[in-house]
């Protein structure tokens, strides 16, 4: 498999694949990762060909799942844990902010954590109550942790298998509502660092910061701007702890304007941290103030509702109509 | 020490051994004793020990050991150099005994209370006191003894050794994991999943839970209607109630449960009864919810008093040997009070060492700005 065109799910599998097949002590785990293949089938056929040692299905209790990866993690493997949906991972919080993220520091570094934890996470399908939502600013906010979502297949495929070869615990967030849509993924391309910023769109006027299922709203609201004479440039922000501010900042001291767009709600969300940072490095490069566009102080609504809820392009040209107005 | 050699190997089901008018009298149903409160030896119908005096010589010292620097640590918090300290006062057979019971490759998952059984282990005294002065939040490399931090959050480490277990499992070592917890823990959610993976994955672990009757203020029939040792079979795997106090029984069942281990039987709950003779920590007050004389109940049961008097009255043990012991502790003390005292604060610097493995941007950036900013006021000084 060289370069071809994959839906972002099949992108995954084929990054886990290549990493059992790699790492005899890469572990995937979780609940119905094994004969069924996960409920999205990202770990589809994986069991089958590397057998139910490496690919375990578990008991259905989250901090169980992530208090044994500590476990094996420190006897010498490196764990692929799977949170079936978002809003699941809270029984399983605990054991992520207080064990695995302070483990290596605790430690003095002597030990070391090389934990992933793949959570499916934000809304669009149209799902029932707790598997629609965001909570990445809940992750990115504990030192020790690191937190990435890629946007399209490409990235799928190479940033989980950074993440697996990373030594310290990564929270990798999968845009569920993304898993079937196709882009090109080259295995033997050279793959960009994992927290590094990417511009996918060049403009002048005004900077979208997105990650995850957001960046193909924003490159949509920068190609629906551009018809309106507007130069709009998209940065995939790819990875939330650490931020590439400097590449944010290159950006906006080119555009000298900023509106970040995600699903999680604005209220203490990355857009808000963004905002704070980017004030602060840009100061006299800023034309407007940073705008936020994002999920609401409310819990994630019936999904009759999410099309509101959730900012589409309408909202997002809409912010970028407010900054360009100042 | 090598009481691995002689240690029970195997429950013996033979009833023959046992006299029930030699039997002392217990009101803790089906407690697994060894050695009476009285020192006197009595046989089990499923543990049996043989030690020869050496090795009980060598509990003995252990948990006199272990107990001086448990005295050492609190007077040192009296005295200002600790923030905190949680005394093992009461618990030395449970911890020494169990402890004696592993294999170097063997791995320890401790509460922050297992001081003797870091003492088993290895570990130096001095580096348990590091997380209590302040200076550190455990620091010790585990794999060096095969003792890993002390937990704080109660319960969380049970986790960690089922899965460490169960790694073990995967590499076909034939080690064994040990998962200390307290009787309060035993409510704890991650002890339950971790009885739940263990038990469905056969992971060789040991769950040996010190029942040591308080949970702070909270006496153990706040967490269980039954007793805690028979929790264990409704996840299908077997529990013992052993006599915390009697260090021969600890280690003659815990040696049993990591044997069952090993041979791939899967997991164990050990539930040493005993008790907390002391407070939870320095800053908890015990006479706000418990009675003296229940303390004083207990102290009839002493752990190591009741080994003096078997190694006194079968003659293991001389005079000499008691006389060279108090020395050793006294040094032992003396060597941990210069130690701690002689601790230095961290480098303001170090807050942002070792937080990531691979690095991070924001640490990087964060740690710039406050070299700076330190740096600011030596520019001043100057």
């Amino acid at each position: 498999m060289a370069a071809q065109k994959l839906p972002l799910a099949k992108a995954l599998n084929e990054s886990l694949r290549k990493a059992l097949e790699t790492d005899p002590k890469v572990l995937i785990m979780g609940e119905d990762v094994g004969k069924l293949g996960g409920v999205f089938r990202v770990t589809d056929g994986l069991q089958k060909d590397f057998g139910e040692d490496r690919v375990i299905d578990t008991p259905l209790a989250e901090s169980g799942i992530i208090g044994t990866a500590i476990g094996l993690a420190l006897r010498g493997y490196r764990p692929v844990a799977e949170i079936q949906f978002d809003g699941f991972v809270f029984p399983a919080y605990d054991q992520i902010v207080t064990q695995l993220a302070k483990m290596h520091a605790r430690a003095l570094g002597k030990i070391k954590l090389p934990v992933v934890i793949r959570i499916p996470y934000g809304g669009g399908i149209g799902a029932v109550e707790h598997h629609s939502e965001s909570p990445e600013a809940l992750f990115a906010h504990v030192a020790g942790l690191k937190v990435v979502s890629p946007s399209n297949s490409s990235d799928a495929y190479w940033m989980l298998q950074q993440a697996i070869q990373s030594d310290d615990p990564v929270i990798f967030f999968e845009p569920k509502r993304r898993y079937w849509d196709k882009s090109e993924v080259d295995t033997e391309a050279i793959p960009d660092p994992l927290h590094i910023a990417r511009v996918v769109r060049d403009g002048s006027d005004l900077t979208l910061a997105a990650y995850g299922p957001m960046v193909k709203v924003c490159t949509e609201a920068a190609a629906a701007a551009a018809e309106e004479g507007k130069s709009i440039e998209v940065l995939d922000l790819r990875s939330m702890s650490p931020i590439d501010f400097d590449a944010i900042q290159t950006s906006v001291e080119k555009t000298g304007r900023l509106v970040v767009v995600h699903e999680a709600p604005v209220f203490y969300g990355s857009g808000a941290e963004i905002a704070a940072r980017i004030t602060e490095r840009c100061f006299y490069h800023l034309e407007s103030p940073v705008l936020r566009v994002g999920g609401f102080h409310s819990p994630y609504p019936p999904a009759r509702l999410e099309e509101e809820y959730l900012p589409g392009l309408d909202r997002v040209l809409d912010a970028v109509d407010r900054s360009l107005a100042y | 020490m090598t009481v691995e050699s002689t240690a029970a190997r195997k429950p013996r089901r033979s009833s023959k051994r046992v006299s029930a008018a030699k039997k002392p009298q217990s009101s803790e149903p089906q407690l697994v004793q060894l050695l009476s409160p009285e020192g006197q030896r009595v046989e089990h119908p499923d543990y049996s020990i043989d030690l020869t005096s050496e090795e009980l010589r060598g509990l003995y010292r252990d948990m006199v050991l272990t107990r001086r620097f448990d005295a050492e640590a609190t007077a040192l918090q009296r005295q200002g150099e600790l923030g905190l300290w949680a005394s093992l006062l009461g618990q030395e057979a449970a911890q020494i005994g169990s402890g004696r019971a592993l294999r170097d490759d063997d791995y320890v998952f401790p509460t922050y209370r297992e001081h003797g059984v870091a003492w088993c282990r290895g570990v130096d005294p001095t580096n348990l006191l590091g997380m209590f002065r302040g200076v550190n939040h455990g620091g010790w490399d585990p794999n060096t003894n095969n003792f890993h931090l002390y937990t704080i959050v109660i319960g969380s480490q049970t986790l960690h050794a089922t899965g460490y277990a169960m790694g073990v499992a995967k590499d076909g070592a034939d080690s064994a994991v040990i998962a200390y917890f307290g009787d309060g823990a035993s409510s704890q959610g991650d002890v339950a999943e971790a009885f739940t993976f263990s038990a469905v994955y056969n992971a060789p672990v040991v769950f040996f839970c010190q029942n040591n009757q308080w949970a702070i203020s909270e006496p153990t029939e706040r967490q269980s209607r039954v007793p805690l040792y028979q929790r264990a079979q409704g996840y299908g795997f077997p529990g013992v109630r052993v006599d915390g106090n009697d260090v021969l029984a600890c280690l003659a069942v815990t040696k049993w449960a990591l044997e069952r281990a090993r041979r791939g039987e899967g997991p164990t709950l050990v539930e040493a009864f005993t008790y907390r003779m002391g407070a939870h920590t320095t800053s908890d007050d015990p006479t706000k919810y418990r009675h003296d004389d229940e303390r004083a109940a207990w102290e009839a049961k002493d752990p190591i008093l009741r080994l003096r008097t078997l190694l006194t009255e079968e003659a293991h043990a001389d005079d000499a040997f008691f006389a060279a012991l108090e020395e050793e502790s006294d040094v032992l003390a003396k060597r941990v009070r210069e130690a701690v005292r002689a601790m230095p604060d961290p480098d303001p610097m170090a807050i942002f060492d070792n937080i990531y493995a691979d690095g991070h941007a924001l640490v990087d950036e964060e740690r710039a700005q406050f070299a700076a900013y330190q740096a600011s006021f030596a520019e001043e000084g100057n």
